[in-house]
């Protein structure tokens, strides 16, 4: 992140807070997204994310604070003068438009006239690899095609930051791992600000230079992937990310790792409850004496040494330095 | 064997549909072609086949005015019940946030329907006579001084009590269209730029057409099949394609009342297969 220096291009959030009635769905929450970064907005649903980022795109009021892009507060400006644009989750495609006509559909709005907003929405079509199919229409496209379009539709407003609501939670598990390469490709050939919005952690860590992980309406943590991963601050943040034990200690609680856990001979007693081998590595689930579910995350030929079956008991080790204590 | 099995089940099971629509829609216009041939003096009809009844028909300027005159009120009554009952839908579709108000509110669309067609036609009689409401609230305010005479029995009479009849048949299916639009796809336009107005010509009303056109085919098919709003609101000053088929029947001429209903047919079929041309609405049924 050192290399991202903040510039006038940055998109800041200034006490933004959004509420429906008396229930708060975004409480005050203050943020700088670098210019140019790839920045996921993670947390489970209701977390307040979406609202976010819907306030961000204008399609949603902000009850209190600015959205400040480029150096201008843009709270109340419509959804097209921002310098945002947005790729909704459904794609949301005009079903009576073909491919070309919907990647030029800002321009048609804007009265550019035909030839000059085709041969544009032909440029943006050749970006995303489907020009050969600019004149079909949304309904006989595959999902990942259609997503394209959207991404191609909302690029060439030529936006500063692209808002994406949870871009790939319609694709089947195999698409949506080849999406996620490219969107992570487009975002670094364009050099423009990508906030993405998902509630899978491996979704975030796979792409983000950022990860923003929000519960209850407040910003639990913000850094960059690894240091998320690998520090979470809070208990909730821990157990969001995946992969970490949260160990109750006498002073206070410690997250470890799943990875960091072997089975040893003098460590905390406990009995094995699952067993789930997962190619590389097997997962096993045991719980101590004190009730305290743990996760070890072991090697395969390690494990094959000396393999165990739930019921079994086991002593679970870890190295104390490979704990991390927790702010909350 | 089995296949033979599955294919008398499947004639079975389209029988009795089959049976109903041969009853009750096939016979009963063979039965109409075929009178349309027959014969007829002053005090009989008598079975036959000469065109003598169609060659009438088309000889006589009559025919043509009334066609014409059945065609002008289908037209008007369209473009209004189609303003005002794309309208309130979009009012319904877009405009009222809550499922529950949406329900209500269209119920309450529906509560005209509660009474009979006749009932709601003839209760315009006293508001728009000659010293009827209308006028006397008119002279009262002073607009007028003297009562306007084409508010009845007029026309506008006639054309009044179509709209206010057969809206809700154009109300119906746009509204029903309309639901089925993602509101997504108008944030989608918002997004890129188009104003409310841009949304509705080069969204909504794209993607509503269907239902626009299934409304027009109602409002088109019953208001050329009309013949008593027209009797009671015209005052029997006025005619169209149904009032001339309910008079040869009242003079028991039905040979000629079925050719013009052959004739009636025949346009309303063309009609309807022309507005089909331009919308599939396949996708709606």
């Amino acid at each position: 992140m050192g290399a991202l220096m903040r510039t006038g291009y940055d998109l800041e959030l200034v006490h933004l807070t959004k509420r429906y009635g008396d229930t708060v769905a975004v409480r005050d929450l203050n943020h700088v997204f670098l210019k140019g970064s790839y920045v996921c907005l993670l947390g489970p649903s209701g977390c307040g994310k979406s609202s976010t980022l819907r306030m961000i795109a204008g399609h949603e009021d902000v009850s209190e604070g600015e959205i400040v892009l480029d150096g201008q507060d843009v709270s109340y400006l419509p959804p097209a003068q921002r310098g945002t644009a947005m790729m909704f989750q459904n794609y949301a495609l005009f079903p009576h438009l073909s491919v070309r006509d919907n990647v030029a559909f800002s321009l048609r709005m804007k009265g550019i006239d035909k030839q000059k907003r085709h041969a544009r929405a032909n440029e943006l079509l050749e970006l995303v690899d489907m020009t050969s199919l600019a004149d079909r229409l949304p309904a006989q496209l595959s999902g990942g095609q259609q997503q394209r379009v959207a991404l191609a539709r909302a690029l060439v407003t030529e936006p500063k930051a692209l808002l994406l609501d949870e871009p790939l939670s319609a694709l089947d598990p195999f698409l949506r791992i080849r999406m996620r390469a490219e969107l992570k490709k487009l975002q670094r050939e364009l050099g423009i600000t990508f906030i993405h919005v998902t509630h899978g952690q491996d979704e975030a860590l796979a792409l983000a230079d950022e990860i923003v992980v929000m519960n209850d309406a407040v910003i639990e943590q913000a850094g960059p992937a690894r240091q998320v991963w690998a520090q979470p601050r809070t208990e909730f943040v821990a157990r969001f990310i995946g992969g970490h034990n949260v160990v109750a200690l006498p002073e206070g609680k410690a997250t470890v790792r799943a990875d960091a856990v072997t089975l040893g001979e003098d460590g905390i007693p406990a009995t094995v409850t699952a067993v789930e081998y997962q190619g590389a590595s097997v997962a096993v689930t045991a719980t101590t004496s004190g009730g305290d579910e743990i996760l070890a995350l072991l090697p395969e030929e390690q494990f094959f040494q000396s393999p165990k079956s739930p019921g079994e008991a086991v002593s679970l080790c870890w190295d104390d330095g490979r704990l991390h204590r927790l702010q909350a | 064997m089995q296949l033979k099995n599955r294919h008398i089940l499947g004639w079975l099971e389209a029988a009795p549909l089959a049976m109903v629509l041969l009853g009750f829609l096939i016979a009963p216009i063979v039965m109409i072609v075929i009178v349309s041939f027959w014969g007829a003096t002053e005090f009989s009809i008598y079975p036959a086949f000469e065109f003598d009844n169609y060659e009438f028909l088309f000889g006589s300027p009559v025919t043509y005015r009334v066609f014409g005159a059945t065609f002008k009120y289908a037209f008007i009554t369209w473009a209004l019940t189609l303003a005002i009952g794309f309208t309130v839908a979009y009012f319904l579709a877009f405009h009222v946030r809550s499922l529950t108000m949406q329900i209500a509110l269209f119920l309450v669309c529906t509560i005209p329907f509660w009474t009979s067609n006749i009932i709601r036609m003839i209760s315009w009689i006293p508001f728009l006579g000659r010293n009827g409401i209308a006028n006397q609230t008119l002279i009262s305010w002073g607009v007028i001084d003297e009562p306007l005479e084409w508010l009845l029995y007029s026309d506008f009479a006639v054309i009044l009590a179509f709209v206010h009849l057969y809206t809700l048949f154009m109300v119906v299916p746009i509204f029903n269209t309309m639901m089925r639009i993602d509101k997504s796809l108008l944030e989608a336009a918002r997004d890129n730029g188009a104003s409310g107005f841009q949304t509705l010509v080069h969204v909504i009303i794209p993607l509503t057409k269907p239902g626009i056109m299934i409304g027009t085919i109602f409002v088109v098919t019953l208001v050329m099949g009309d013949f008593i709003t027209v009797r009671f609101m015209s005052g029997s000053q006025r005619a169209n394609v149904g009032r001339l088929i309910s008079n040869d029947i009242g003079l028991l001429q039905y040979p000629s009342a079925a050719a013009t209903a052959v004739v009636l047919l025949c346009t309303v079929l063309i009609v309807i297969a022309i507005l089909l041309r331009f919308v599939n609405i396949r996708k709606e049924l």
